[in-house]
């Protein structure tokens, strides 16, 4: 159900939510954050979109959405950052870190310091995967039972 | 690629599941998917007992330089997750990939028709390693998840035919019970991290004291897993969710309960060892606990008409039968002269009886599941004569339900008498609990056999057929173990049923981490 | 007893959370009120968690942009209970989003929430 405050405010809030959603996945590592925090919030950007349009556009548009296969890609990336410890040292171990390598390698530096974003390892890979996997699954949840519970029409 | 097996274990079957739901549109595929993947890590479980026989406790360190990096240098607690397996530890496994092998065949015939089959066998393969993660783990935290894991899988399998309301219904209690279960065991954990400032079961276990707070956390671990594992007060859900679910996740579930049995047993022997006053009388609760929950399963299993339901409160008595076996054995675990007469037997009792136990329910409940399959429903006054028609379903339904009485060539046999002869030794009155159970058992199970089975065949179910051969093969297997147990158990108690015993009674070994620090 | 006696308070209110949460699993009669408890009940042991980790005076585990007193690390609070109460955080999201759907799924079949209603599993 909708009414005209929430599809002007939908119209101009949920670019700000997505795109603080994907901030709060990407510096997991050096704020407060990460792969579930940062996918709960994208998914509640997705949870308005839906909750402001009608039924028709909502079904129409996430038949197309490849949520499930979002979903997976996100698991098994998640697993196969994991099992590239395999080659030498143990499973889960953060080979990538201080090692020079050309995205997220760089050297941490120690005590306070402002935040760099090219640090980390394997930390944020494993964030956006994680953040992937929980913004397809928590959308899903909420389509099923928006499409379960529908009105027939628009109320107001 | 030998070091890195603990590790593998857990990896092989989450990428399994993971991929599961990609087959979306392909659904005779995904099937075989299952299979292939649970046939390659009860491989890997095999090899890993082989391991454990071998070198002793392997200890296996995530995110380490070195699997076996306990104490990085200049540090004096250990700071990582760490996988620490054992006899039991491995024989637990070997058990859960067996019966997840065996549930994937049933199920490939068993559920063709029915739709959403992809999440099916995701759920099949997280809720195995979610009992793999449960029976390996050495971190009481890792132990919470995997514990969780499994509760919420088994749960949402447990209402998979959601065009059923009984399904839900059985679903949602379930599933109360379970989180309730598992806030209670991390609320517990939570203690314990306050007090010692490390989650590390084997460091926990060498600082625990008798003082009022590790007595509380004690109490609550143990009526969480109790809770968990359908001892009687809290067996309500039992009934409702054997029945329920799918036949080829029965065998799965079962060892999902008997893991958390197996997490009682850790906290018992194991975390709170150095504690030798009390135990005594903790073994004596679990002995009176196995007491009730036998008999109070088995007169609840005389009036029931459902088939399913008959057999799953079979299953609550014969969990009676492990816990009277491990406490006589905690009972006496102080006193070496009475360990070494009784209390070693009394637990290898208890021990083989799981195994023992996880084969002939299974294969019980499957042919209750290919009654279902075949006439359509679970009733038993309105089935009749089908001994004709489904002769190799007939011949396994004998065997398993002989092997859950007790009687002799067949692996329940073993396994009970070990249990009567040991516990009688400690007290006449629980071996007579026992005996009468038995008793009890089989009069049920010959009121089963004379309702489905025997008589003249009824008009409706004339052009009945035997259920397709995927089943056929499942069943036959698990009908070849109950045989093949009952006839060598010495085999099997030399190498599977000691060493748990042994790893269970010697604490040192793993509490030094194996000898590493 | 050292110092004064707030410094208990979060357990206090922890306690009464779980007293809170039993009480309405056990004796109310709707199912969704039955939910509710349990969320309740995994709020106290959430908060029981972080609250072990407290240390006093202590900043925020974190270096980026830290103010300068929080350089010695006897100055920050536990980081390791906030990694575990956010691992129960997220379970609690799933079997929360489970039982609603299950009882979406009941109210289909059975046409009432009343627990003492939907009892067709019995004996």
């Amino acid at each position: 159900m909708t009414t005209t405050i929430i599809k002007t405010t939908t119209k101009i809030l949920t670019p700000l939510i997505l795109v603080f959603g994907s901030y709060i996945i990407l510096h997991g590592h050096l704020t407060p954050g990460g792969g579930f925090q940062g996918g709960a919030v994208f998914a509640s950007g997705l949870a308005l979109l839906i909750v402001a349009n009608k039924y028709e556009t909502v079904k129409s548009l996430f038949e197309k959405a490849p949520l499930s296969v979002l979903e997976s890609i996100g698991a098994v990336g998640f697993l196969g950052m994991a099992c590239l410890g395999f080659a030498g040292y143990t499973f889960f171990k953060n080979v990538i870190a201080n090692s020079g390598f050309l995205l997220f390698g760089g050297k941490t530096p120690s005590g306070i310091n402002p935040g760099y974003l090219n640090t980390g390892g394997t930390l944020p890979y494993m964030n956006i995967f994680v953040g992937m996997k929980v913004l397809a699954g928590l959308t899903s949840i909420i389509l099923v039972f928006f499409l379960i519970m529908r009105r027939e029409r628009d109320e107001w | 690629m030998i070091e890195h097996l603990p590790a593998l274990m857990i990896a092989v079957p989450l990428f399994g599941a993971f991929v599961s739901p990609l087959f979306k549109k392909k659904q005779n595929i995904v099937a075989i998917w299952a299979i292939l993947i649970t046939a390659v890590t009860v491989g890997l479980s095999l090899l890993l007992m082989y391991q454990v026989r071998l070198n002793g406790v392997i200890v296996y360190v995530f995110g380490a330089d070195k699997p076996t990096l306990v104490l990085p240098s200049g540090y004096k607690v250990p700071i990582r997750i760490m996988f620490e397996i054992d006899g039991i530890g491995a024989f637990m496994a070997i058990s859960a990939t067996l019966m997840s092998f065996v549930g994937a065949l049933y199920s490939y015939s068993h559920v063709e028709g029915e739709s959403g089959l992809e999440k099916y066998y995701a759920l099949l393969l997280l809720l195995e390693v979610g009992i793999l993660g449960m029976v390996l783990t050495g971190d009481l935290f890792n132990l919470f998840v995997f514990l969780e894991i499994a509760g919420i899988a088994g749960s949402a399998l447990v209402g998979f035919r959601n065009y059923r309301g009984e399904a839900s219904e059985a679903g949602i209690k379930y599933l109360i019970v379970s989180s309730v279960a598992s806030l209670m065991v991390l609320f517990a954990v939570g203690i314990l991290y306050g007090e010692y400032g490390n989650l590390n079961l084997a460091y926990i276990s060498r600082q625990v004291s008798f003082n009022t707070l590790d007595m509380i956390a004690f109490g609550l671990l143990f009526a969480s897993f109790a809770m968990k594992c359908g001892a009687v007060p809290m067996h309500y859900w039992v009934p409702d969710a054997y029945t329920e679910v799918p036949a080829g996740i029965n065998p799965a579930l079962l060892v999902s309960t008997y893991a958390s049995l197996y997490a009682l047993f850790r906290v018992s022997f194991t975390l709170f060892a150095n504690i030798s006053i009390s135990l005594a009388r903790v073994g004596w609760i679990m002995s009176v606990l196995g007491v009730l929950t036998m008999f109070i399963g088995v007169t609840m299993a005389l009036v029931q008409k459902d088939v399913k339901r008959l057999m799953s409160y079979h299953a609550i008595s014969q969990t009676g039968y492990m816990l009277l076996g491990v406490g006589v054995g905690l009972t006496v675990l102080h006193d070496p002269k009475a360990l070494a007469e009784f209390g070693r037997t009394a637990m290898a009792g208890g021990i083989f009886h799981i195994i023992n136990h996880i084969i002939y329910k299974s294969l019980l409940l499957m042919t209750a599941g290919a009654l279902f399959y075949v006439t359509g429903t679970r009733n038993l006054n309105e089935m009749g004569g089908l001994a004709r028609k489904m002769p190799i379903t007939t011949l396994c339904f004998i065997v398993g339900a002989a092997a859950i009485s007790g009687l002799p060539p067949f692996n329940g046999f073993a396994s009970k008498f070990l249990i009567y002869e040991s516990s009688y030794r400690l007290n006449p009155l629980l071996a007579v609990f026992a005996m009468v159970t038995s008793i009890l058992t089989l009069a049920s199970f010959v009121k089963v056999f004379a309702s489905a089975f025997l008589g003249p065949p009824l008009e409706k179910f004339e052009n009945v057929r035997e259920v397709p051969k995927p089943m056929i093969v499942a069943m036959v297997i698990l009908a070849l173990l109950c045989i093949l147990f009952g006839l060598f158990p010495d085999v099997v108690l030399d190498k599977l049923v000691y060493p748990a015993v042994d790893a269970l009674i010697n604490v040192a070994q793993y509490q030094s981490w194996g000898g590493l620090a | 007893m050292n110092g004064n006696i707030w410094v208990n308070f979060p357990f206090i209110v922890v306690a009464l959370l779980l007293a809170l949460g039993f009480y309405t699993i056990g004796f109310k009669r709707n199912l969704i009120k039955v939910v509710i408890g349990i969320e309740i009940l995994e709020g106290a042991v959430n908060l029981f968690l972080v609250a072990l980790g407290y240390v006093r005076g202590g900043y925020a585990p974190i270096y980026t942009l830290a103010p300068s007193e929080a350089a010695n690390p006897q100055n920050m609070v536990l980081p390791t209970p906030q990694a575990l109460t956010l691992t129960s955080i997220v379970i609690g999201v799933a079997v929360s989003a489970l039982m609603l759907a299950f009882a979406v799924n009941i109210y289909k079949h059975y046409g009432t929430l009343d627990v003492t209603k939907i009892r067709r599993l019995r004996g």
